[in-house]
């Protein structure tokens, strides 16, 4: 009896905080916000507050809060906190999701969670084919789409040789297989590089002898910083062209400068679009935050209010998942990408642009939009995925 | 072949670098017996300051010396705040204290500037390249790194053999007891070897700084390959130091650079792009092991008597 008592006493401190809980909506938001990666996941996190802030701090009415999540790039690590924002924070919604090799690693443990996973950037294949889930929304793209489109683009330029380089990881495996299904010419040369590394000089040195026609890459953050600049300090980029995905964005442009100007860049968004949309998130983030948002700082936005659309369906009611799952299919928010739907497997069907990185009139460097490569694409997997509903 | 000359000018440059890290590790550890793990702090700080200093006033005439008086003064002080009451201690104290400093520098430079990494640009004038050979244009700025590293194996060289205070120091790193014995004034020349090592050491971080990128940790990767080249090279002989890195930097540009195609002959390409790139990084841990087994003290261990 007594010990009967001491339970209940011990529990009843509990109640209102599970009562609180559907009152108000927490996001976590994992990312890498140290070292070399970081100029990719600090405006995933600038964007998504300022997401909130324009939603003015709540998402379907709901007071909302976003825990941030530091993953270091590291699969482990971004476990650790998957595992604390499920656990100890009890979040409604996990976003961010930068790297691959990160995603990979949470994904089983929070989609068995039946917790919605919204990858604000990154989409491995596997993921959009047998192991999709109802649970999991890929924001940005199939990893394959953007190499698939500039490998398109330069097979229709009749550009026949190129040398092909990623570091070795999930993506970078993704991103050389999507070139590789639209490009029609020969491969120089195929090499995939330690992830992380930051020092290319031996590479380049390869490049430098194979003399392809056309050199594409797929460094994301700090190694395409590195990569580009040491392109240029070896003198190829004025004798081969370098074309890119992922690589070249507003942020990486800032410690690039120069060395990138020329550069070809296939994605599916770039601050230079003319989309009412986008030049109103640009604007508001460049007032904030004072530099221009790369597509990461963009997807980041669009997921917080898909988030917000979703819980406003339901009507604040977040237990009901199978309602904000439905809600996330029609892809009814506003989204910098103006037209923007989702396939069956949860990923885009959007479109996919060529970008130059040209100077202003007051110097500085940007991506300029030269053509839309493709239309409305939707990925190479997705009919491999039978998502069951529940 | 032309391709094989140019990748041993890639794998001399990384070898200097890793030189100017080895040889102020190999003569603390040799010299004092203290492992000093906080030595990669102070390759980070010479690199962090460096770029700011460049960042911020655009001459690279003022952030080199910035850059190396920062790793000085900083090795002067914990030498003396902290060193001085580890040299008693066994190596296991030595580890923890030193793991420690990393740890606080590490968080210190993300206090300071941040945890966003600074990406250091190549000064103007070394930006463009040099046709050492005909045909084969190389960046003047790696050229830059060659040549100074050279220079300061040649003067250490120099130093440590045909100088008073060089025979103190050989004479340390042979029998520490009795150069103290002899008349040598230990405790200084310890703070006068550690500075001479932080010298080193920021000198190596300033100009790793545009070839890697100058962030918080950046220090820790490069501490572990200055350990295998002074295992390598036998510690407290800076010859071996010499000899070692550039041979572990030789090693290591080749192994990435003709693994992946010597794989790719008898393996499918897949395996071959995920095991060369494995096997290359591995491939200097691999050499430590074989130097180990057939000379435990490494290459050029200094005399003892």
């Amino acid at each position: 009896m007594k010990t009967k008592w001491l339970l209940t006493a011990a529990l009843l401190p509990l109640l209102p905080i599970c009562a609180m809980a559907a009152e108000s909506v927490k996001i976590g938001l994992i990312t890498t916000l140290s070292g070399p990666e970081a100029v990719m996941g600090n405006p995933m996190r600038d964007s998504a507050n300022l997401a909130l802030s324009m939603l003015g701090g709540k998402i379907g009415g709901l007071p909302a809060e976003i825990i941030f999540g530091d993953d270091q790039q590291k699969p482990d690590l971004g476990r650790q906190q998957a595992e604390k924002m499920l656990k100890k924070d009890k979040v409604d919604f996990i976003t961010g999701m930068l790297g691959s090799n990160v995603l990979l690693a949470v994904y089983q443990q929070v989609v068995s969670s039946h917790t919605i996973l919204i990858s604000a950037n990154s989409g491995p294949h596997q993921l959009a084919a047998g192991m999709c889930s109802p649970y999991f929304f890929a924001m940005a793209s199939q990893n394959d789409e953007a190499p698939e489109a500039m490998g398109y683009y330069l097979t229709e330029r009749h550009v026949d040789d190129v040398y092909v380089m990623a570091p070795n990881y999930a993506a970078g495996h993704d991103m050389i297989s999507g070139f590789k299904r639209s490009y029609k010419g020969k491969i120089a040369g195929e090499v995939y590089t330690t992830f992380g590394q930051l020092d290319y000089q031996a590479e380049l040195s390869q490049i430098r002898d194979a003399k392809p026609k056309a050199v594409f890459v797929f460094y994301p953050g700090g190694m395409g910083i590195q990569f580009v600049k040491q392109y240029a300090e070896s003198g190829l980029k004025n004798e081969i062209p370098l074309y890119s995905a992922y690589t070249v964005d507003s942020s990486t442009l800032q410690a690039v400068r120069e060395a990138a100007l020329g550069n070809y860049e296939a994605s599916f968004w770039g601050a230079d679009l003319d989309i009412p949309r986008s030049k109103e998130y640009v604007a508001a983030f460049s007032k904030e935050y004072g530099y221009t948002p790369p597509n990461y700082g963009a997807v980041s936005f669009d997921a917080i209010f898909a988030i917000d659309s979703a819980v406003k369906a339901v009507h604040g009611d977040l237990s009901n998942r199978q309602g904000m799952i439905d809600a996330l299919e029609q892809a009814s928010f506003p989204s910098v990408r103006g037209q923007f739907a989702f396939n069956a497997n949860h990923f885009p069907i959007e479109n996919f642009y060529l970008f130059q990185v040209q100077k202003t009139e007051d110097g500085k460097e940007f991506l300029k939009e030269q053509e839309t490569i493709f239309t409305a694409h939707k990925d190479a997997y997705a009919p491999e995925c039978h998502m069951k509903k529940e | 072949m032309l391709l094989l000359l140019i990748q041993a000018f890639n794998g001399l440059q990384f070898g200097v670098m890793l030189f100017l890290m080895a040889a102020g590790l190999t003569l603390v550890f040799g010299i004092m017996n203290v492992v000093n793990l906080a030595h990669g702090s102070l390759y980070m700080i010479g690199a962090y300051v460096c770029a700011e200093t460049y960042d911020a006033t655009g001459s690279f005439a003022l952030a080199i010396p910035s850059g190396l008086a920062a790793a000085l003064a900083t090795g002067v002080v914990i030498e003396i705040g902290i060193f001085r009451v580890l040299y008693a201690r066994d190596h296991l104290d030595q580890v923890l204290a030193t793991f420690g400093l990393t740890l606080f520098f590490n968080d210190l430079v993300r206090v300071i500037w941040g945890s966003t990494a600074v990406y250091a640009t190549v000064p103007r004038f070394l930006a463009g390249q040099v046709h050492i050979i005909t045909g084969a244009p190389y960046p003047a700025y790696r050229l830059a790194v060659i040549v100074v590293g050279f220079a300061v194996a040649a003067l250490l060289y120099l130093v440590i053999s045909h100088t008073r205070f060089g025979m103190v120091v050989r004479a340390g790193a042979s029998n520490r007891v009795m150069a103290g014995a002899l008349g040598a004034n230990i405790v200084v020349l310890y703070t006068v070897v550690f500075a001479l090592g932080a010298i080193l050491a920021g000198l190596a971080g300033l100009m790793a700084g545009p070839i890697f990128t100058v962030a918080s940790g950046m220090g820790d990767s490069i501490l572990i390959l200055a350990f295998v080249v002074i295992v390598i090279g036998g510690i407290g002989s800076i010859r071996g130091a010499f000899i070692a890195s550039l041979g572990v930097g030789l090693i290591d540009t080749m192994g990435r650079a003709y693994l992946r195609p010597l794989f790719g002959l008898f393996l499918p390409p897949t395996a071959a792009d995920n095991t060369g790139p494995a096997v290359a990084s591995l491939l200097i841990y691999v050499v430590m092991a074989a130097v180990l087994f057939f000379r435990p003290r490494g290459l050029f261990p200094p005399r003892m008597r």
